[in-house]
């Protein structure tokens, strides 16, 4: 059997349900609980389509303003990225409009769109326009999904679209995903080492890098 | 504070204790595993720098008077050169500015508002609200106003604001980078013991933004506005403070370990050593459980401050989060380094293992080398059963000095100095709910006050109140705060505290880590 095996990131700003999002389709559990995202927090899973396994790593990311700047270390090499706003909160729908912005400007390679509103269950608050939101996904090549990661209404869709998408992704015969990989059997892949992050700037790093640039290994 | 209310106090003669010190120093070691430097003894040194003396000397009659006197409203003021041109009618002022704006914004509020123990604010130089303790810091802009007006008033003359005293409020302020921090504060900590609480919260905001990072957005734009890099973080803070309440680790500037086997830390000592030792550029590896620490594995050359090792422990015990995934983030350690970020890769080790792993790196590209190698050291902590030691140790409910035979005992504070590593018994009664747990570190507080009062610093303290009886002995090895019945003679005391300096150091290989291993 074939596996696929894709990067998918979680972006929106903080609150709007990334974690939840992740949680209910993991464990089909949703906390009351849940604590704020510190920097990006890693999740594997895995999903069969036909005749492909498809291997889904995702970064969940922090939406807090300070690890703003990390955010590229996740989306580079990505395939899949989900876009999230709560559908009670139109400055949430915003922010959307600036990630797209920017992973126009710092992806070079064919990605997935997946722009979701979630908070669902709150639709009689509901603050941003349902047809609005399809056709801005439209217009950025988007599928658009309205989902709650508190009643799992709609969030084995939303996995499902990305599966798909990344299998289309893997068939591509013109343009090269370069970083997504395609193995013939799940052993190999889970012997691979999976992609590291992408190196950026956005921290000043310790100083203690500059101090050990000679071998220091002991042990 | 009910230590110094009614109760006789003086000191001991030396002489009286000698009998103990033969030459026992529990926990001692000539390898220790944190860097060891006193941080409260940094903030009296920073408050000596500046000239100040603490303004409660800690003799128990002021201690008592102050809180019972509501009518003699003592105000002092106390700045660097004792600015006397600021005059108590000022202070009243604030008080009530600080207690009009309140009512102004939110009356149904506002009694509670008062009536809270310590406020901690934190604006910037411009006056700008970035934290409030207990209310949303956006309905106080006029208090921060008048605050930052005290500080740069002060200031104009070449002067530094440190305290002010107006009945039983005391009002700290520190001035760190562009950052003014405050606390308004009713409790009977010391000024030094609120300078340190507030350091601790500038260091924890330096560990969420970095001092580079904070000085920067304020050289770009003097007015801005902090809280926008803060949000979601403030919970930080918030935890911190409660934290800095019930854990006598902030006081004592120490780590308590989590009692196992030599052998068995040593087993999980080395194997983070042997997965870990060929990954460059890791700076740390730190595993705790319930706050404490189980090990603590550092690059050569390299070592953590205690005071770091807190805010860490403050990030994993407010970060619920932690506990669903693998988490990799950038954190700042400002002892270790307030210009730099490090990456953490933050684990918990099983499911059915709750000690919470720290792979501390420079090198924000080896995620997955950490992965693995977290992967390949729980695998391999399975199968020497340290999981199920640790997991042992950490359901176990603290050993209680009864228990020990140390009958009348209640409980114990015990820091090795040389290591950085305190111990403390579990609690038993009449400590045994939340008032009277924060009454006895209230009382610990004191205690520790008096005996590290600049200039007068005191080697020992034999307190007696209704109550209980509390005996405190500083040595140069070794800070001990032990609370007995009330009703316990000084001989007794002595003895009790004799055995259990014996029964630390028969166990002091469990309580405590005696060395410093490297990658
Ligand atoms: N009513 C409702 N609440 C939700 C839903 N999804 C998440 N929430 C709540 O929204 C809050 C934030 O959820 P998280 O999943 O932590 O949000 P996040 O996007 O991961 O936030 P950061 O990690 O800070 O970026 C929590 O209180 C959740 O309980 C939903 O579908 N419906
Ligand atoms: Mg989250």
């Amino acid at each position: 059997m074939k596996t696929v095996e894709g990067k998918v990131v979680l972006l929106g700003s903080q609150g709007v349900g990334k974690t939840s999002l992740v949680t209910m389709y993991l464990t089909k559990f949703f906390n009351t609980h849940n604590s704020p995202t510190i920097g990006a927090a890693y999740f594997t899973c895995n999903i069969k389509l036909e005749d492909t396994i498809i291997r889904f790593q995702l970064w969940d990311t922090a939406g807090q303003e300070r690890f703003r700047s990390m955010a590229p270390m996740y989306y580079r090499n990505s395939n899949v990225a989900f876009l999230i706003f709560d559908i009670t909160n139109p400055k949430t729908f915003v922010n959307i409009k600036t990630w797209v912005l920017e992973l126009r400007r710092n992806v070079q390679e064919k990605m997935v769109l997946i722009l979701i509103g979630n908070k669902l269950d709150l639709a009689a608050l509901r603050k941003v326009d349902s047809d609005e939101a399809k056709v801005y996904a439209d217009s950025i090549g988007a599928l658009y999904y309205e989902i709650s990661a508190l009643t799992n209404e709609g969030v084995d869709k939303v996995f499902s679209a990305a599966a798909a998408g990344l299998k289309q992704l893997a068939s591509g015969k013109n343009d090269l995903v370069t970083s997504l990989k395609i193995y013939d059997n799940l052993e190999k892949s889970e012997r691979e080492q999976p992609d590291v992050p992408l190196s950026e700037e956005p921290f000043t790093t310790s100083i203690a890098h500059g101090i050990e640039k000679k071998p220091f290994l002991c042990c | 504070m009910a230590s110094s209310a009614s109760g006789s106090s003086r000191r001991v003669s030396a002489e009286e204790v000698l009998v103990v010190e033969a030459g026992i120093e529990p926990g001692a070691s000539s390898d220790p595993i944190l860097l060891t430097t006193d941080s409260f003894e940094e903030v009296e040194q920073e408050l000596n720098s500046v000239g100040i003396d603490d303004p409660q000397p800690g003799s128990s009659s002021q201690l008592q008077q102050t809180p019972n006197s509501p009518v003699k409203r003592v105000s002092t003021f106390e700045t660097l050169e004792q600015a006397s041109s600021v005059n108590s009618d000022e202070t009243d002022e604030l008080a009530q500015q600080l207690a009009q704006e309140h009512l102004d914004c939110d009356p149904l509020k506002s009694k509670e508002w008062l009536a809270q123990n310590k406020h901690i604010f934190v604006l910037s130089q411009a006056g700008k609200p970035i934290y409030s303790r207990f209310s949303s810091e956006d309905k106080l802009v006029t208090v921060m106003g008048v605050m930052q007006a005290l500080v740069s008033f002060v200031q104009a003359g070449n002067d530094m604001i440190r305290s002010i005293h107006a009945g039983d409020t005391n009002f700290v302020f520190i001035v760190k980078g562009p950052l003014i921090l405050v606390a308004v504060s009713k409790t009977k900590e010391s000024v030094s013991q609120l300078v340190l609480q507030l350091t601790y919260v500038y260091n924890q905001i330096l560990s969420i933004l970095t001092q580079s990072q904070l000085t920067r957005v304020y050289e770009q734009r003097r007015n801005f506005d902090l809280r926008r890099l803060l949000t979601g973080s403030e919970r930080l803070i918030d935890h911190l403070l409660n934290f800095m309440e019930r854990e006598p680790a902030f006081l004592l500037g120490a780590v308590k370990c989590l009692p196992l086997q030599p052998a068995m830390r040593d087993s999980i000592t080395q194997t983070i050593v042997q997965t870990c030792g060929k990954i460059k550029n890791l700076v740390f590896a730190i595993l705790l459980a319930n706050n404490q620490l189980i090990t603590l594995v550092r690059m050569k050359k390299f070592f953590i401050h205690p005071a770091d090792l807190h805010l860490i422990q403050n990030l994993v015990d407010s970060s619920e989060s932690f506990k669903a995934a693998e988490s990799w983030t950038p954190i700042c350690l400002p002892r270790f380094d307030s210009n730099g970020f490090m990456h953490a890769h933050v684990s918990y080790l099983a499911e059915d293992c709750q000690a919470c792993l720290l792979l501390l790196t420079v090198d924000r590209d080896v995620f997955f080398t950490l992965s693995e190698a977290k992967q390949k050291i729980v695998e391999k902590l399975r199968r020497t059963n340290c999981l199920e030691a640790i997991n042992e140790s950490m359901n176990k409910t603290s050993i209680t000095t009864a228990e020990i035979g140390l009958p009348e005992m209640r409980h114990v504070l015990y820091k090795c100095k040389s290591t950085a590593q305190f111990w403390s018994p579990g609690f038993q009664a009449p400590y045994n709910n939340e008032k009277e747990i924060q009454r006895l570190i209230g009382c610990y507080q004191c205690l520790h006050h008096r005996l590290h009062v600049p200039n007068r610093p005191l080697k020992l303290l034999f307190q007696q109140t209704d109550k209980e009886t509390m005996l405190a002995w500083v040595t140069s090895g070794f800070e001990l705060y032990t609370t007995f019945e009330p009703l316990v003679t000084k001989t007794d005391a002595i003895n009790s505290i004799g055995k259990l300096l014996k029964w630390i150091k028969k166990e002091e290989e469990r309580l405590f880590i005696l060395s410093s291993p490297t990658f």
